[in-house]
């Protein structure tokens, strides 16, 4: 009977919210714009697009198609000419390779459909070993993204059963949980996660693991303060009249109640961790160096500046802010949306 | 505050002991044999039992005597006070000048409340903290200190006069531009969360100015949070910021966790670690205290 009421109101709670949501238009923007970083970053995990990020497509540093004209010595820019470099005979007296020139025209000329022509314009140009920028800029999004999305479930998962049963037993529980929730905090964030890497190794999963395991603290205050003031719900008082036991009022009858602040957790996570795994793997404790994420990319990128190719840096920053801040716009909606009497921070 | 030290102490210690790897390993490099861990193990007390591991443990944060770095053999807690001072000459500006524009630009966020030239402040605080830190150094640095050659590239001196004005202007502004957007827009909300109350309805209806409300009467009772979140940033001042030291190449206590890390140099971790636990729990202390002089009617328990 209860749990009936409950359904009813809760589904209608839901298409209220999402009423709210699509009468936003900055929530109808961003939503919009987080569809295609999913459906892009989807389509990058099936292998469909940017499955060649890691190999030679253009020459070294190839020009963006929007900046063709700048200065590349192996592109079309080049001021190295061809006849520049006629073997003469005392060009072969020094070059040791001189000899070889005519077997490696006749193995190229043999092979030439093996032989892969890089290209000198790139979409959004080549880093230093010609990989095609678009195609390390979406792998890297759809990693950056998959950890970000991993780690917060991890976090919020562990936030919400900790908070769950410290707000709902209080006592004995709360305290040695608050007592736990001292200990993670009292030692700043980004310290805490550098120890944790500093014994857990280099990896994908030991990132999330680590962001996971170190990121619940926000939700498991939430969570708990929502749950002091459930516990003596009239709901919670019937279910348990009823002879429910404590897991089934806390987990089946408490925590729909919660679900929209779960929710809300869940996608300010998502923002912060992204940008904590940006920062580890700058600091190269984050993703190993055989993959690719945009922290990794805008750590390579400060050596290409100095020489002057910013188009890495461009798409990467632009790909990466795009996302976030439509990320926190969304956020922002979403909470409006879901818990409209709050105020905004 | 105790217990929590002793948690934060327990914490370190397991997770070094259970999920570091050997000590002996790291240290003996590739000439492992059998003798040298012996040795290596003997010296570090890894062959006495658990009890009594925590207990040197317990013992080096007491003395704060964390003994000698793996990689530099340098005293560990004479590299804390070195570096950290460092981090702090650095951090210190950073702290307090954006104690002082946040505040001042949250003042004036609240006098704008509800229009349209507000809602577009929290808009810009939103998008420019949701933009990562790397991209305002990486670029800050590539324009302001390459290309337009206004401050210098990267550095650090021996002389701390040299290091405020030459090395560490820019590194501050950039810290700035980061730190300003989330705590003006924290301090917004309290002190428009102190707007709503009632005594500023009181005030104004006896007919105190705008002027006189916000700086007197809710400055004064926002000022609780807005002191609590710039006290509370103090122990962080000391380790400064991972990114901002290794980008600029700042001797502090932020690269020296960061190469810590790297080298697997665990005594140094745990000696940060640990010790910035314990500067939290001071701030946390110290924090109470204020709040007793700011407000009277708080009672210590």
């Amino acid at each position: 009977m209860s749990m009936n009421g409950t359904n009813t109101r809760s589904a209608s709670f839901w298409i209220q919210a999402w009423k709210r949501l699509l009468a936003d238009p900055v929530a109808r923007i961003c939503g919009c714009i987080l569809a295609i970083y999913l459906v892009v970053a989807l389509l990058s995990a099936t292998g469909l697009i940017a499955k060649g990020w890691n190999d030679e497509v253009g020459v070294s540093y190839a020009n963006p198609v929007f900046a063709p004209n700048e200065p590349n010595p192996e592109g079309d820019t080049s001021l190295i000419r061809e006849d520049a470099s006629v073997t003469d005979d005392e060009t072969k007296a020094i070059d040791p390779l001189a000899p070889k020139y005519e077997e490696i025209a006749k193995l190229e000329r043999t092979n030439a459909d093996k032989v892969t022509v890089l290209q000198r314009l790139l979409p959004l140009g080549g880093d230093k070993t010609g990989r095609d920028v678009l195609a390390k800029t979406i792998k890297a999004g759809q990693i950056s993204i998959a950890i970000g999305l991993a780690a917060s479930f991890i976090a919020v998962f562990i936030g919400v059963v900790l908070g769950a049963f410290s707000g709902y037993f209080g006592g004995k529980v709360n305290d040695a949980l608050e007592w736990v929730y001292n200990v993670f905090t009292s030692v700043p964030y980004i310290l805490l996660v550098l120890a944790f890497s500093a014994v857990l190794g280099k990896g994908v999963g030991t990132v999330i693991l680590v962001l996971g395991m170190t990121g619940w603290t926000g939700t498991y205050r939430l969570i708990r303060s929502e749950y002091i003031k459930h516990r003596d719900r009239d709901y919670v008082q019937a279910a348990n009249a009823i002879g429910a036991s404590h897991l089934r009022m806390m987990f089946l009858h408490i925590l729909p109640n919660v679900s929209h602040l779960i929710l809300i957790q869940l996608s300010q996570e998502v923002i912060s961790f992204i940008k904590a795994e940006v920062v580890l793997s700058f600091l190269g404790f984050g993703v190993p160096v055989d993959l690719i994420s945009w922290g990794i990319m805008i750590s390579d990128v400060r050596s290409e500046l100095v020489i002057g190719k910013w188009w890495q840096l461009a798409s990467c920053a632009t790909a990466m802010s795009v996302f976030v801040v439509a990320f926190s716009f969304f956020t922002d909606s979403l909470r409006d949306a879901l818990d409209p009497k709050s105020s905004r921070r | 505050m105790i217990p929590t030290l002793i948690g934060v102490v327990l914490l370190v210690f397991f997770l070094f002991k259970y999920f570091g790897g050997d000590p002996a390993a790291v240290l003996a490099g590739k000439q492992l044999t059998a003798d040298k861990i012996a040795a290596i193990r003997a010296q570090l007390g890894l062959d006495q039992p658990v009890i009594v591991q925590l207990l040197i443990f317990v013992k080096q944060i007491l003395t704060f005597d964390f003994g000698r770095s793996w990689s530099t053999n340098e005293v560990v807690s004479n590299m804390l006070v070195n570096r950290g001072k460092v981090s702090l000459t650095v951090m210190a500006q950073v702290w307090f000048l954006d104690a002082i524009i946040s505040v001042l630009l949250a003042v004036i966020a609240a006098y704008l409340k509800g229009s349209l030239s507000e809602r577009l402040i929290t808009g810009i605080c939103t998008a420019a903290m949701s933009i990562s830190l790397l991209l305002y150094v990486v670029i800050g640095q590539y324009f302001l200190g390459f290309k337009w050659a206004l401050f210098p590239v990267m550095g650090w001196s021996e002389s701390f006069w040299v290091n405020v004005t030459r090395y560490s202007p820019l590194p501050v502004l950039l810290m700035l531009a980061v730190s300003i957007a989330p705590s003006l827009r924290l301090y917004r909300t309290f002190l428009i969360e102190e707007l709503n109350q009632d005594y500023v309805r009181t005030a104004r209806a006896k007919g105190a100015g705008d002027h006189r409300v916000m700086l007197v009467h809710v400055l004064r009772n926002a000022a609780i949070p807005i002191v609590t979140n710039i006290a509370m940033a103090i122990p962080g001042l000391f380790v400064g910021s991972f990114v901002i030291e290794q980008v600029f190449s700042i001797p502090g206590l932020g690269r020296e966790v960061v190469l810590a890390v790297d080298r697997s140099d665990f005594p140094v971790i745990k000696a940060i670690t640990v010790s910035l636990a314990m500067m939290t729990m001071l701030a946390n202390l110290g924090v109470d205290l204020l709040y007793k002089w700011l407000d009277p009617r708080v009672q210590l328990k």
